[in-house]
């Protein structure tokens, strides 16, 4: 087998290009350097590690379930219908993508909090959201829903709407045109963009900690523990950081092979 | 099954009207952009004309209103019973063979073993039944529009609509699946866009021509054919077709000329009267009988000469050969000249007549 010749390729991209990659690399390498490795296992099992890796677990396989619910009609409906003001629907709701998560949190805490907009609604129930381990999930979910949105929008634009014709002209209602033709075709979008929404929810700090404070058990995750414990005790830290790199190289894994699964 | 059709569409500047009985199939031909897509499109409810109304075995499909006090009724492709084969197969990637086919009964609501036992039979008929459990990106270009025929009539349609079926396809795989189709399309209602008038001549009982966006010719296909009156039609008309007997593998004609060509299913028995159907440009015009070549040769004296866009028309009787005019002039070619036609046997679609 030949190689094919890259044309549009000067040689001196190389050079920045391979600064750029031990940009990133460097302080991954750092973190590992710095890892007490003799304590390692104690510091990463120790009671409030355990609670809070537990906790960010949890909420962030219920994020990740609920941008699923609510992403995928999204999705569709961006993909597949033209209505006025879409481009302006489609921008809210990319915005949390570019908003810093403290902002987030802020907006959501103005919203759902005791005198938020529809809080006060919320108490009448007899509940209050913020600070408890639903507004963990909720400011999960506000930060990570475009993830999942922006991938399978993509995915459904490109596989159009081709497919979808032959199914209803078989006689295929739009629920079975859905679930059998649209849902199987464009699973390497969902599976991807829900694997980011899942990292992303993982590693959710900023609206997380203004919008649901930092409880031990009850609103503490993972990244809030490791900001605890720098001040404390910086060897946990540094161990618990390791924790979520290995989680986050795992994830990409997955994201990768879902988009190469078809 | 009846189809009766009226639309217009303003913006595609298409105005077009026309009835289709019930088992007959009706070739739509003309040029790109003349508005073939568009009427499809409209039948199968994925465009709203601006005005129109389109009537399907008695039930009402489509009406704009207007026609005097009739109600609005625009019904869901899905439910209008109208199948749709396009140029691409498009089968389902993540659905095998079977349960492609078999799609179309699961959605009317039929169980799943006895759909997929309606679907191995029409995998059966269109003869891919051995291919059943494979995946669509295993089947080659033919054998996977052979499914897509399945799969269309699996899902018992009231109206079948075609777009150049075989426009996608190698030229080796096209005589057999036309055959294929000319079966299996015989006793339906069809509607088949084509630009291929072996498709016209062969699938269609009747022919509309289209040509900016209105019906500009329409008859039955060999009369349109035969004496056509559109410029288009015109065009398509030169083939050549000869009528023979099928002795020792290739077709026979009165003065003992024997033609080979491909022969589309299966191989006629001798003495069989049959048809062979090659293209004007598959023609090469020698003025000496030319030796040593596999090809078909053909003598005959030339009878009109005329140009044709770049190229000359040379017709000798009910032949047509189409050749570049430097080579016109070069042959001296004029009435009353003995000529040689030659075509490749590959280029020559012999069918049972």
């Amino acid at each position: 087998m030949g190689q094919t010749r890259a044309v549009g390729l000067p040689r001196w991209v190389v050079v920045p290009a391979a600064l750029g990659a031990l940009f990133v690399l460097l302080p991954l390498v750092a973190i590992v350097a710095q890892v007490d490795w003799s304590n390692f296992w104690g510091l990463i099992t120790s009671e409030s590690s355990r609670t809070a890796l537990w906790l960010s677990l949890r909420t962030s396989t219920a994020s990740t379930v609920v941008c699923v619910l609510i992403g995928v009609p999204m999705a569709l409906v961006l993909a597949r219908t033209s209505f006025p003001g879409q481009g302006v629907v489609r921008s809210v709701v990319l915005l949390p993508l570019v908003l810093p998560p403290v902002v987030g949190g802020l907006a959501l805490l103005y919203t759902f909090g005791k005198r938020g907009l529809i809080g006060q609604s919320i108490e009448v129930v007899g509940t209050t959201v913020a600070f408890s381990t639903i507004a963990v999930v909720m400011a999960q979910v506000f930060v990570a829903l475009p993830f999942l949105v922006v991938s399978l929008e993509g995915a459904l634009r490109t596989g159009g709407e081709r497919y979808e014709v032959v199914a209803a002209s078989l006689g295929a209602g739009p629920t079975t045109v859905f679930l059998r033709v649209t849902l199987p075709l464009a699973m390497p979008g969902l599976v991807s963009g829900a694997v980011l929404a899942f990292a992303r929810s993982l590693g959710e700090f900023g609206a997380t900690v203004t919008f649901a404070g930092s409880k031990e058990g009850v609103t503490r995750t993972l990244p809030l523990e490791i900001y605890l414990q720098r001040e404390t005790d910086p060897d946990a830290a540094i161990a618990l950081a390791l924790v979520l790199v290995v989680v986050a190289v795992l994830v990409i894994g997955l994201a990768r092979q879902g988009r190469s699964a078809l | 099954m009846t189809l009766s059709f009226t639309a217009t569409v303003t913006d595609r500047d298409v105005e077009v009207s026309f009835d289709v009985a019930d088992g007959e199939t009706v070739a739509l031909l003309g040029p790109n952009g003349a508005g073939k897509s568009t009427v499809l499109s409209v039948v199968a409810g994925l465009l709203r004309p601006d005005a129109g109304r389109v009537e399907l075995a008695g039930r009402t499909l489509l009406s704009t209103g207007g026609y005097a006090d009739q109600a609005r009724v625009d019904v869901a492709p899905h439910r209008r019973r109208v199948a749709l084969l396009a140029q691409e197969p498009l089968l389902f990637p993540h659905l095998t063979v079977l349960d492609n086919v078999a799609f179309g009964p699961r959605s009317a609501g039929v169980a799943r073993a006895e759909a997929r036992s309606r679907a191995q039979e029409w995998l059966d008929e269109v003869g891919i039944g051995e291919l059943a459990d494979r995946r669509p990106g295993q089947l080659s270009g033919g054998q996977a529009q052979r499914a897509a025929v399945a799969r269309a009539l699996a899902a018992e349609p009231d109206l079948l609509l075609l777009d150049e079926p075989m426009a996608a396809l190698d030229v080796a795989v096209t005589p057999a699946l036309r055959q294929t189709l000319r079966r299996v399309l015989a006793e339906r209602t069809c509607v088949v866009v084509t630009h291929d008038v072996l498709d016209a001549l062969l699938l269609a009982d009747r022919v509309l021509v289209l040509e900016g966006g209105r019906v500009v010719e329409a008859g039955p296909t060999r009369e349109v054919l035969t004496r056509p009156r559109s410029a288009f039609a015109a065009r398509l008309a030169g083939l050549n077709l000869v009528v023979g007997a099928w002795h020792d593998g290739a077709l026979v004609l009165d003065d003992g000329t024997t033609l080979a060509g491909l022969v589309a299913g299966e191989s006629p028995v001798d003495g069989e009267p049959v048809v062979a159907v090659f293209r004007p440009t598959a023609v090469a015009v020698y003025r000496s009988a030319p030796h040593g070549s596999p090809r078909n040769v053909v003598p005959a004296t030339v009878t009109q000469v005329e140009p044709l866009g770049d190229l000359v028309r040379v017709r000798a009787g009910d032949l047509n050969a189409d050749v570049t005019a430097p080579a016109a002039a070069e042959l001296e070619l004029v009435p009353g000249v003995e000529v040689f036609f030659s075509v490749k046997a590959t280029e020559v679609d012999v069918y049972p007549a």
